[in-house]
């Protein structure tokens, strides 16, 4: 990436004062700094389990914290993709069984927050997932198998973040909220309008650096939006071990931004929130929380066993609110989703789901040179070394297996 | 103070490059021509500006650097200079400091940021260990972070606790990480000109102590054969300096331990001892060929570090010249190091810290009677 010689940023990037900002957006709501920066009294939902749209007056918005129903074809896209996502998520667990590959930590359930998420950015904008985030990842535009490598065993890391604006999927938790806010400052800096959206989940919010990485967003004024999935246990850990805040969302208020609370199960009102958080950002009102309440359905991993710490009476309450059937209903009784449209999307799905299986079951070579060969930029004298040893090794081991097959 | 100053227009971050290079020219002709008595601090404000001045992109923020300059001064002048959008202030907040330095470095940008000590570089660990040094290696090469983080470290000036640690062992034992620790002033500008200039992440240790040392030197100069050095693609990377020729035996030294290895040398000197002292310069890459050559000359080999002497870049050094050198030492290589203990207060730190006596005392025992 090349920034212009001249670093000549426009006016709009100069320093000022969070204050002035939180005022702009308060003019333009007509309420308080207080009720701007607060979530709504109730969080944002727009259809409800069964897929009913929800009464306009009944959707938890207030004033300041109205949001309109997204459009038609997006609203249709987002179907497409939480089909995709949920195809995507059950075909990998099934890889992982088979062993072809390591670990699938699954989004099953929390695929709404997992395409909003994606879907309300523009190409330009950057993305800063977690390892739970893949469906988030291939619905921004990455290749599915290059998305699921990390996962496969062979690097550890499959796809060029620059190339689809999408961070590496993080493991330490809420490092990458920081990196996010890097990306946001650098263009700001350049006069760039680019959005960053930075993904943790909630007992990630006890982290140092989701902390950190909110505050420097507020205070730079950053046009960084958080998007935290309370999928409601960090592994084991429920929330209630991670915090005794009124919400997630009002954390926003310590840090002098704006907070909101969504259904997470709800891709409609998903859609809704974030996409205005992504236009305020873009307008200079700086970061943004957003709480998403969703339910992770599956265990943690497949290492992990979710019956020593879960009631399975809790899991079929959620399993009621799915986000998939929600909307398919929402959908077919608004008219916009019939049987061909729906069957034109599981092809689509099934497509995807093949090309994984493809892709995960291909036995890729790796190459042991490839060990030293990215560790900086200008390999050291000792990484040579090093790298010609194996070499050798290798060479003796491929020689000593060669004689034997000569001698039978 | 408020992070968020109304911006003057001289200092808001939209100097035009041309003014910024009628600036640089305006330093560079202030300053007198030939070799001046020259601070390491001075050295390292200067190759600062340089490197702001030669690329838009390179940045520099951490705690205090702004209006302050830095609480040892190294960043002084820069935000005046430049504009709070190219040297700002943080948030106090080491991680947040490190991690965001990450991300402007994914987006295009050259950051150069400041621990104020030692010890308040730990909360940017996990940043450091897990990201810094593996960004390049995880995405193949896709995504390059060309930062520098730069750490004032060590002791000797009479500092409370956290605030004279010698901590380059941590960096140095994480693959991925360069590590740099000048002992000159004019390597205090080189150095961290091309520390800058590096597409590789490089911990830039700064021995606090030397910040006030003079030396003569010519900055003009170094600026001229910095640029020559661009072309050529020469670097002080990975190339030790032989700081004192000798014959009888080596001592292996750098950053704030140069000097003690200098004086040693010195007094050896005046009882008829021939010691070379090799200055490390980079720890990592490290120049294995010019630390192996004088130890092959001379047979014989002390290695002097501030740290703690367990698990640390002095152990890493013995162990790489032992078995490299083996047949050309006429006795073990000794080590004086900091003892194991934690940095000790004020008026102890003399009896903890490598000095000239010590350094004596153990070439005196690489068996010279036979």
């Amino acid at each position: 990436m090349t920034i212009s010689a001249d670093h000549t940023a426009p006016d709009t990037t100069s320093t000022e004062p969070a204050g002035n900002a939180l005022t702009e957006a308060v003019k333009k709501f007509g309420i308080t700094v207080e009720d701007y920066m607060l979530p709504a009294r109730h969080q944002i939902q727009m259809v409800d389990p069964d897929g009913r749209l929800i009464p306009e007056g009944e959707q938890g918005t207030q004033p300041g914290h109205e949001y309109p129903v997204p459009g038609d074809k997006e609203l249709l896209a987002a179907y497409e993709q939480l089909v995709v996502g949920r195809r995507v998520n059950d075909q990998n667990s099934a890889l992982v069984r088979q062993g072809r590959m390591a670990v699938y930590p699954s989004s099953h359930g929390q695929e709404a927050c997992q395409v909003a998420a994606a879907l309300c950015l523009s190409d330009a904008d950057w993305m800063f997932p977690t390892y739970r985030d893949a469906v988030a990842v291939m619905t921004r535009g990455v290749d599915p198998v290059q998305v699921m490598t990390i996962f496969r065993g062979d690097w550890h890391g499959g796809y060029d973040p620059l190339e689809n604006k999408v961070g590496i999927q993080c493991t330490p938790l809420t490092t990458q909220l920081l990196h996010a806010v890097g990306v946001a400052h650098a263009a700001k800096l350049r006069g760039e309008d680019t959005v960053v959206l930075a993904m943790c989940g909630d007992g990630a919010t006890s982290e140092g650096d989701f902390h950190e990485a909110l505050n420097f967003a507020a205070v730079f004024h950053l046009p960084v939006i958080f998007f935290v999935q309370n999928n409601k246990y960090a592994i084991s850990v429920p929330l209630a071990h991670q915090s005794v805040a009124p919400s997630l969302a009002h954390k926003a208020v310590g840090y002098g931004m704006a907070g909101e609370r969504v259904d997470g199960n709800d891709v409609v009102a998903l859609l809704a929130v974030l996409d205005r958080a992504v236009k305020l950002a873009r307008e200079g009102s700086g970061p943004l929380l957003v709480e998403a309440n969703t339910y992770r359905m599956q265990a943690h991993t497949n290492a992990d066993d979710d019956t020593r710490y879960r009631e399975n009476s809790e899991v079929a309450e959620w399993r009621a609110k799915d986000p998939v059937n929600r909307m398919r209903t929402y959908l077919t009784d608004r008219g916009l989703l019939d049987d061909d449209g729906e069957a034109r999307i599981r092809e689509h799905a099934e497509a995807v789901a093949a090309q994984l299986r493809e892709g995960l079951s291909e036995d890729v070579p790796v190459d042991p040179q490839e060990l030293f060969r990215h560790v900086f930029d200008r390999q050291t004298p000792q990484l040579a070394e090093e790298s010609a040893m194996l070499a050798d090794e290798l060479a003796r081991d491929a020689a000593a297996t060669d004689s034997q097959e000569a001698g039978k | 103070m408020s992070p968020t100053i109304t911006t003057s227009s001289e200092a808001n971050g939209n100097v035009s490059a041309a003014t910024a290079r009628a600036a640089a020219s305006a330093a560079a002709s202030a300053e007198a021509a030939g070799p001046q008595p020259v601070t390491m601090a001075k050295a390292l404000n200067t190759a600062l500006a340089d490197a702001m001045h030669a690329d838009s992109s390179v940045l520099v923020f951490g705690e205090d650097v702004g209006m302050l300059g830095g609480v040892f001064r190294i960043t002084d002048g820069l935000t005046a200079t430049f504009g709070e959008q190219r040297c700002f202030d943080t948030p106090l907040a080491e991680s947040g400091i490190v991690g965001m330095a990450v991300g402007m470095a994914i987006n295009g940008m050259r950051p150069v940021i400041e621990m104020q000590f030692d010890a308040f570089a730990y909360p940017a660990f996990e940043q450091i260990v897990s990201h810094v040094a593996k960004m390049h290696n995880r995405t193949k090469g896709a995504v390059r972070l060309p930062l520098v983080i730069r750490i004032p470290y060590g002791g000797g000036i009479g500092g409370v606790e956290h605030h004279c640690d010698s901590s380059e062992s941590y960096y140095a034992h994480t693959a991925g990480l360069k590590v740099y620790t000048p002992a000159t002033v004019a390597d205090g500008y080189r150095m961290l000109r091309e520390a800058i200039d590096s597409d590789d992440p490089v911990i830039f240790m700064e021995p606090k102590k030397m910040y006030w040392t003079k030396d003569q030197v010519d900055l003009g100069e170094l600026r001229r054969l910095h640029a020559e050095g661009t072309t050529t693609g020469h670097t002080s990377e990975g190339r030790a300096a032989v700081a004192r020729p000798g014959t009888d035996a080596t001592l292996i030294a750098y950053g704030p331990s140069v000097p003690t290895a200098l004086a040693a040398a010195e007094a050896a000197a005046l009882e008829g001892r021939s010691l070379e002292v090799i200055d490390v310069r980079t720890i990592v890459p490290f120049d294995d060929a010019t630390v192996c050559e004088s130890v092959r000359k001379t047979g014989r080999a002390v290695v002097i570090a501030e740290a703690h002497g367990f698990a640390s870049v002095s152990s890493e050094i013995v162990a790489r010249v032992q078995e490299r050198c083996f047949h050309y030492l006429a006795a073990p290589i000794r080590r004086v190091t900091g003892f194991d203990v934690p940095y000790p207060a004020p008026k102890l730190e003399k009896y903890y810290l490598p000095g000239v006596d010590r350094i004596l005392d153990a070439v005196d025992d690489l068996q010279w009677e036979n």
